[in-house]
This record gives C-alpha cells, structure tokens and sequence, in this order.
C-alpha cells in the first residue's frame, strides 16, 4: 500500500533498506529501460551544436563513447565501483574507515544471484557511465579524434567514474561522511549530479584545455568567430527527449540511492519539470534582454541546465525549491557560457562545462539547502571539493598522458574539410555543397 | 602556470579533509572546508589563466 508524503521530500534511510518488494523492483526496472531517452537527447544535442560537416561522427562517436564505456565498465570499472561486492581498499585515519575504492568480482560475476536491488544499482551505473563518457564528446566537437575519444571513454569508464561512482554510491568515504562525522546522510547524488554530470563537466574542461579551440575560433583581433550549431531542430527535440529520459532517470535514482518510497516518486518528476520549466523561462528572460530576441541553442543549453540541477535535488526539494534551483541554474548558464567563450577563450560547442559542470555542482549545493538533515550542506560540500580538487587534476593527468600516445586533436586538414570526410569517408549530408569557410583565408 | 593550478586544487582539497579530522565544532569545520574550496577556486583561476590561448593562436 502506498503510503502519503506531504512533499517531495524523501525521508532518506539512515540504514541499508530492507529488501525491495517486486512492485517496487519492476517499476524501477521499468523507469531504468526509460533512462536512455535521456542519452538519446544528450547525442541530439551534442550532434545539432557542432557542424554539419562533423555530423555524423559527431553522433558516432556518442554511439561509439556510450559502447566503449560500458564494455570497460563490465569487464573493469563495475568491480571498482563495488556494487556487486561487499569488499573494498580503505585507509584507517582518526579512528575512521575511508573506503576509496570496491573490490568487487570482475566481470560482474555473481551477477544473477545479486540481491534486486544491487542489480538495479548496476543497471543505473551503465546508465550513468554511458552517459558520463558522451558528455565531453560535444565539447569536443569538430576537432576530437574518434580513437580518441573512445580512448578517454574508457579511461574515464575504467578508472575514473568507478572511483567517483565508488565514493558516493558503493558505501565509499562520502557515502559514509555522515555516519563517520556527522554531516547529514552523507553525500547524496540520487541521480547522478557529481558521478555523471559534474564529472563529465570536469572531464569537458580537461579536454578543451588538452585539445585547444577550433581554428579560427579565437582570431588576432576582434571577437571570437561565431560557430553556430548546424541543427537547432535537433538540439531542440533533443531537449523533449532528454526530458522523458530525466523524469525517469529521476524517479529511477531516488528509489535505489534513496530508497525513496512509491509516494514520493511523482513529486520527484514534478520538481524534475518545474526545474527545467523555470531553468528555460530564466533564459529565455536573459537572452531576450542581453540579444533582443531569445536565443534557440542558449534556451536549449538553459532546459539542460534545469534538468541537471534537478538531479541532485529532485528528490529532496518542495516544488518551490526545484523552481528556485531550476531558476538560478537558467540565469547563469547562459551568462557563464558567454564568460568562458569571451573571457577566458574556451571553445565548448555543446556547453557541456557550464551546462552539466557548473549546474551539476550547483545541484550539489541547492541538494544541502533542501536537505532536512543537519550538516548535510557541509557533506555536499565537501563532495564538491573532491570533485574539484581531486577528479578534475586525475582526469587531467590521464587525459594528458592518452593525448601523448592517442593524439586528441585533428590534423589540420582534417578539420578544414571536417571529421566526417576526413575520419569517415563520407558526410552525414551527402546531398549538401561544401562551401569555402571565410575563416580559413 | 597551468600545472601549477592543478596542482594546488588537490592542496585545497586535503584542507577540507583536514577540517574534517582536526575540528569536531561545526562552525570551524565549515569555515575551513570554504576555506579548502576557496583554495581549490585559486587553483582552478590560476589553470584556466595558464590555458588561455593567446590571441591568433587558434587561427592557421
């Protein structure tokens, strides 16, 4: 029987929750099977931001990063992660257990006799891997070798993710800040905040470092070169389908790393809504009033932001948190995706560092607000500072050491013909006359 | 520069640990974990200054 909640608002288990019943089993599974909707709408929206002559390796390469990932994380990452086993590597400092990384069975062996709900767990962790390893492919965009680009995934799916997904999901020393220090539940990322998206945040700024703007981005005098996305259609539907995928992905996250009861589920889709609903409404107010007119493929960069700012907090907010949180996350995304291109000259196509970086980690933070604990804040907080000070310089490293053996960048006649003649022989748009770019003369 | 930027987010980063394990009072323990971010946003600052292409180097 489903009982009521007043809100949203999760009670969040103190302990392991007793075993799922199979109503409970099957709706996730259910949710699960929805959640690459939200895939889907990510590599419509890494395609239509990047040009047409890339178009097609442009969403290869999600197709290609999301196989690549999930292959790695089954034979490798999944026993890092540690959510088939119970063992892990920890150190013992101040009387305290910091679990850093699972020692569970490689290749997800012992899968079929793994309690429900650690299954699921691990469904929602390839989920969450495929997706982490697309998000940089769209910073990336028009200059990003396939190879390697699967290299990195790999990387990211064999190493880096498993480690996040370990601290925060698989009992990890941030899972168990509140029961070591005190801080509210622990970190908390129902769905996917800080593993998924600040993490492919983070990753998209150590590529566009490592493989620098596109030629001609940044000219000697003057602006930067407007590069727009070849397809807002794409970039637009890709936005409706991202949201099927959220509510799900959502509803999903809360009942397995919440324990979230059946109740509580529709007021998670609800804030997942109200969040990207006010995110598109404060961008379309700030592009109106900074260009005139609102603008397609920042209103779209705005709905994303929304619904990633609903993952950390969805499940945790009243409506009129995820409003607020939804909002904050609209009004500076476009603001900070022209500060990176103007400012600091950082070429990110897609948007992926302000869209899923900075919303995720802001996520993190509005998910310590709504939370009802006491120092749930300071444990958000702390999160935040490990994926900063710890994550991003780890992937950097990696990503510097690949880009030493796989080169991460084009050559130049590559990129002036464009990486879907040069990488695979033939265009997404066949029928399209390719004109001469004023930027190359 | 941009090394050195990356390499002093991981120092911030062992500042909120520290904050963790040294100060069992909440309000202490908040300001040195802000403390370990602030550090943290220096190193970022710092990375993305030694980053930042010079004018034209983008152009072929």
């Amino acid at each position: 029987m489903i009982s009521s909640v007043p809100t949203a608002m999760v009670p969040i288990a103190p302990a392991p929750a007793a075993a799922m019943s199979e109503a409970v089993f099957a709706l996730t599974l259910a949710l699960l099977l929805l959640a690459p909707l939200a895939i889907a709408g990510i590599a419509l929206i890494n395609t239509g931001l990047g040009r047409s002559r890339s178009a097609a390796q442009a969403l290869l390469g999600n197709l290609a990063l999301g196989a690549i990932a999930v292959i790695v994380f089954a034979l490798a990452g999944a026993s890092f992660a540690g959510t088939l086993g119970t063992s892990e590597a920890a150190f013992h400092v101040a009387g305290k257990t910091w679990g850093v990384v699972g020692l569970g069975p490689f290749l997800m062996h012992g899968l079929g006799s793994a309690a429900p709900q650690a299954q699921l767990a691990l469904l929602f962790e390839f989920m969450a891997v495929a997706m982490a390893a697309m998000i940089p492919w769209g910073s990336g965009a028009d200059r990003w070798r396939l190879s390697a680009g699967c290299a990195s995934a790999a990387v990211l799916a064999g190493i880096v993710f498993p480690l996040a997904a370990h601290w925060i999901w698989g009992g990890g020393w941030l899972a168990q800040l509140g029961a070591n220090f005190g801080l509210g539940a622990g970190f908390l990322d129902a769905g996917g905040a800080a593993t998924v998206h600040a993490l492919g945040g983070l990753t998209a700024l150590a590529l566009v470092w490592i493989a620098g703007p596109r030629r001609g981005k940044f000219p000697r005098e003057g602006l930067s070169t407007a590069m727009p996305g070849h397809n807002a259609v794409y970039v637009l539907f890709g936005c409706l389908l991202a949201l099927v995928g959220w509510l799900a992905w959502n509803a999903a996250g809360a009942v397995i790393w919440l324990h979230a009861p059946l109740a509580a589920l529709p007021g998670t889709a609800i804030n997942t809504l109200l969040s990207a609903a006010a995110a598109l409404v404060a961008t379309f107010a700030v592009t109106q009033f900074r260009f005139g007119k609102p603008d397609a493929s920042l209103c779209a960069n705005g709905w994303l932001a929304g619904l990633v700012t609903s993952t950390a907090c969805a499940a945790l907010a009243t409506p009129a948190e995820a409003i607020f949180a939804g909002a904050v996350a609209g009004f500076f995304t476009p603001l900070l995706v022209e500060v990176l291109e103007l400012a600091i000259s950082i070429d990110d196509p897609s948007g992926a560092i302000a869209v899923h970086g900075a919303s995720g980690l802001w996520g993190l933070v509005a998910a310590g607000f709504f939370a009802p604990q006491a120092g749930q804040l300071l444990a958000q907080l702390v999160g935040i500072a490990a994926l900063l000070g710890l994550i991003l310089p780890l992937v950097y490293l990696l990503f510097a050491l690949l880009n030493r053996v796989v080169a991460f960048r084009v050559d130049p006649d590559g990129e002036r013909i464009g990486m879907d003649l040069h990488e695979l022989g033939g265009g997404a748009y066949p029928e399209f006359v390719i004109h001469r770019d004023e930027s190359y003369r | 520069m941009k090394y050195a930027g990356l390499l002093v987010m991981p120092a911030g980063f062992l500042l909120t640990l520290a904050a963790l394990l040294l100060f069992p009072d909440p309000a202490r323990r908040i300001a040195f974990v802000i403390c370990g971010l602030a550090v943290e946003a220096m190193g970022l600052v710092v990375a993305v200054r030694g980053h930042m292409p010079a004018r034209g180097a983008s152009r072929p």
